[in-house]
């Protein structure tokens, strides 16, 4: 008899349990199958020179973040000092994502420029091998060439400090 | 012109002309219809299956976001080079994830997602069994008694037996005997 009054009790905190951890998840971070594999190989020209093409494979060998990253992107504009700072300590690649040349050179004159090197991804088909379905998202990629975390979206000063900074020095090791 | 907009080869031939004098953002609105329409309907047949990542309830045949279009001119790219369905959403699951799929593979971690309302009707079955069984080996409701009868009969509107006392009594012990009933009928319910 007690049962009958607990068990509807005991389903609601359940409920609540479901709920409570639904709520603090973000849906719009779908988790990329790509990480811990090896990151999409590519061959994108440099913002600067577009005649000077840049692979993954010339990246072999060192820790590196691909940023991605369009001057018409008003999340970009926001995590762009943080990727400054993140630069200083990793070499950060920017891939231009559908951008026109242009905007995007006038975009990185106003607003800093602290990226290793820009590639430019003018189709989005290197975004779209990565996985990319929103601007900003950023790749860590170890010394042999595997992704080992994604930031999807712009990159927050708690990302920064708990995740992308902990996980490069441990790479770097 | 009507006889032109009649004729479907004309239609398509003034849509392709008319995409490539106006270019830009109306070619792309106008590419789907003006190409192959065989090939657009497979197109959109594996695209009805693939969810638009940006508008998360949308499937990329509907979405009107980049990456909708994005992956549309992929799916058809790909059908072009001969590629089979089932390798194009490989294509897509392994970029961007199961989540990408509107219809989700079995396998065990979404056993319970597949199994999981089966499951509950089922228990909602029995548990439904289980209480009708348990509701036969009830008692039958009490009989009513004489004054219940009486009050039953008030209530209705019906001619009171031959009792002159009985209107009374019924009026002024309204409250317990509604009570009582109350509680009988209910508990004969159960």
């Amino acid at each position: 008899m007690k049962l009958r009054y607990v068990l509807p009790l005991v389903v609601f905190l359940v409920l609540v349990g479901f709920l409570a951890v639904g709520l603090q998840r973000d849906p719009r971070e779908v988790p990329s199958p790509l990480v811990n594999k090896r990151a999409p190989e590519f061959s994108l020209p440099l913002l600067e020179d577009p005649a000077v093409q840049r692979t993954v494979a010339q990246m072999r060998g060192k820790v590196w973040v691909a940023n991605f990253f369009a001057s018409w992107c008003v999340p970009c504009l926001a995590e762009h000092p943080l990727v400054s700072e993140l630069a200083r300590s990793v070499t950060v690649v920017g891939i231009n994502y559908k951008d026109k040349h242009e905007d995007a050179t006038r975009w990185l004159a106003r607003n800093g420029n602290s990226y290793a090197m820009v590639l430019v991804d003018r189709e989005g088909k290197a975004g779209l091998d990565y996985g990319v379905y929103g601007v900003p998202e950023s790749y860590v990629i170890d010394k042999e060439g595997v992704i080992r975390y994604k930031q999807i979206g712009p990159i927050t000063p708690q990302a920064l400090q708990e995740v992308l900074l902990p996980l490069l020095k441990k790479l770097d090791a | 012109m009507p006889s032109v907009i009649r004729s479907r080869m004309h239609r398509a031939l003034f849509a392709v002309v008319l995409a490539l004098t106006l270019g830009g953002a109306f070619a792309q609105e106008a590419r789907p219809l003006a190409d192959d329409p065989a090939l657009e309907a497979r197109v959109l047949g594996i695209a009805e299956h693939l969810r638009c990542l940006v508008c998360q309830n949308e499937t990329i045949a509907a979405s009107r976001a980049d990456l909708a279009n994005d992956l549309r001119d992929q799916i058809r790219a790909q059908l072009k080079e001969g590629r089979s369905e089932e390798q194009i959403k490989q294509y897509m699951v392994d970029r961007y994830g199961d989540f990408v799929l509107y219809t989700p593979p079995v396998r065990p971690t979404t056993w319970l997602l597949w199994a999981g309302p089966f499951v509950l009707l089922l228990a909602m079955l029995a548990w439904l069994a289980w209480l009708l069984r348990s509701r036969r080996h009830e008692a039958p409701a009490a009989p009513l008694g004489e004054a219940e009868r009486a009050r039953a009969r008030a209530l209705l509107g019906e001619a009171p037996e031959a009792d002159p006392a009985s209107p009374k009594p019924a009026k002024a012990g309204a409250p317990t005997a509604d009570k009582t009933t109350a509680g009988q009928v209910s508990g004969g319910a159960r």
